[in-house]
């Protein structure tokens, strides 16, 4: 606020009532225009975010079954197949929260004008979302390369009956006299892909009015990897732009641009706000797509 | 802005951090024990029922819902700072999102009725099948057996 606004404001505020709320120099809100259209941007993203999240939450209503998270979700880097449900993710979910507090920390040292602590944490909540983006990439890559799911195909099924297997894991017709591998309803699988030939095991079914049919695994609902990738990949898209806005305000403030401002490092407050509501979307990613 | 002095305002944010970090793990505690995985042969999430009411599954879907949303508080009214902004300004960001409620309940039902007319339609399409079949080939056959022993 200049000292001309400053002094209008004043007088504003002690020379009449109501009448002058409509001269312009009131701020109603206390707050500047900035950090106030930061706010309701944040608020229609909260809507976008929200449109997507309901669309899933519509989708999984929809199906008689639905990908179990903790089944898809279970494998952690550097240990092979071992089955570790929502670890990996959990663990990304403290990096952000992590990269959030050093944000607030940033922010904090901003309202004392202290130039070298901003740079400082502004640069350790780059390097957390730098971290949370490595971990996007090694989920993605697993579930593309790994396991074979994409936009169009989701090869992560559930059995609606209970069952005996005719085929083994490989896809051949068991042996003579082989002990045959059951499910039950409910349970979870993945079908494989093997030099571009997916493996869909055949089994009889043991339960319900389809007693005694021979059926195969099919694939699982196909929204669920265009939902995925688009959710999560929009996500990750925001932490992305935010790591690349806090590297140029991080180098804004080292360069000392905003010390002539001389309002508190409001664009450093700006950007936490921005930082901190992608946190607040990672909350309802966490908790639609890995816990429910 | 925060009339606190920059020492408090360090340690709410550390307080803060503490608290969502303990509530994600109890999530993914709730997450993992309710489906078994912690404790052999106690899995409420698929076994809790009260008549044909997933009582187990709705507990753990509020309580991890609720923490959530509590988790979601925290983040908007400490990290970003809302609490101590100006009531009407906070008003003007947060009723909007009130309209979500009514968007999440209006998509769920559509979504549960889709699934009903899929289910009505598989009904349909298995009934058509056993009534053209019947009278004729293998089915005939399959119904005489009985009366052969």
């Amino acid at each position: 606020m200049s000292v001309d606004t400053a002094v209008a404001h004043d007088v504003a505020e002690h020379t009449a009532g109501e009448k002058q709320a409509w001269t312009g120099a009131k701020s109603p809100f206390k707050s500047s225009y900035g950090k106030l259209m930061m706010w309701y941007f944040l608020l229609s993203d909260s809507f976008t975010f929200a449109g997507f999240l309901i669309a899933y939450g519509t989708l999984r209503f929809s199906m008689k079954a639905w990908p179990v998270p903790d089944f898809v979700f279970s494998l952690f880097p550097f240990t092979g197949d071992a089955k570790m449900p929502l670890v990996f993710v959990s663990f990304m979910t403290f990096v952000l929260l992590f990269s959030s507090f050093t944000m607030i920390r940033a922010v904090q040292e901003g309202h004392r004008e202290n130039r070298s602590g901003v740079v400082k944490w502004m640069i350790i909540t780059v390097i957390g979302g730098a971290m949370f983006l490595g971990c996007q990439a090694w989920e993605w890559s697993t579930l593309i390369v790994k396991e074979h799911m994409s936009v169009t195909t989701n090869p992560f099924g559930t059995h609606l009956v209970d069952g005996v297997y005719l085929d083994d894991e490989h896809g051949h017709a068991y042996a003579a006299g082989a002990e045959r591998e059951t499910f039950e309803e409910g349970s979870s699988y993945l079908l494989h892909k093997h030099e571009g030939e997916w493996t869909q095991r055949s089994y009889e079914v043991t339960s319900g009015i389809d007693e005694g049919q021979i059926a195969k695994q099919e694939f699982g609902p196909k929204a669920f990897g265009a939902l995925f990738f688009f959710i999560t990949g929009f996500h990750g898209f925001h932490v992305l732009s935010g790591v690349l806005f806090l590297i140029i305000i991080a180098i804004n403030v080292a360069s000392g641009l905003y010390v002539k401002r001389k309002n508190g490092y409001e664009m450093v407050e700006k950007m936490g706000l921005y930082w901190h509501f992608v946190d607040l979307v990672w909350i309802f990613v966490f908790l639609v797509f890995y816990l429910l | 802005m925060s009339a606190h002095t920059y020492e408090e305002s360090k340690s709410i944010a550390l307080k803060t951090i503490i608290v969502l970090a303990v509530i994600t793990v109890i999530e993914v505690a709730i997450a993992l024990v309710g489906k078994g995985y912690a404790i052999p042969g106690w899995a409420p999430y698929d076994t809790a029922y009260i008549g044909s009411f997933p009582i187990g599954k709705a507990v753990m879907y509020l309580l991890m819902i609720g923490m959530s949303v509590y988790k979601a508080y925290l983040v908007i009214f400490e990290f970003m700072h809302m609490k101590y902004e100006v009531r009407n300004m906070m008003r003007s960001v947060m009723v909007p999102t009130v309209l979500l409620i009514w968007a999440i309940i209006a998509f769920f039902c559509e979504g549960t009725y889709w699934r009903n007319t899929r289910a009505g339609i598989e009904d349909k399409d298995r009934t058509e099948v056993e009534t053209s079949m019947t009278p004729r080939g293998p089915a005939t056959t399959e119904l005489s057996r009985p009366s052969e022993h």
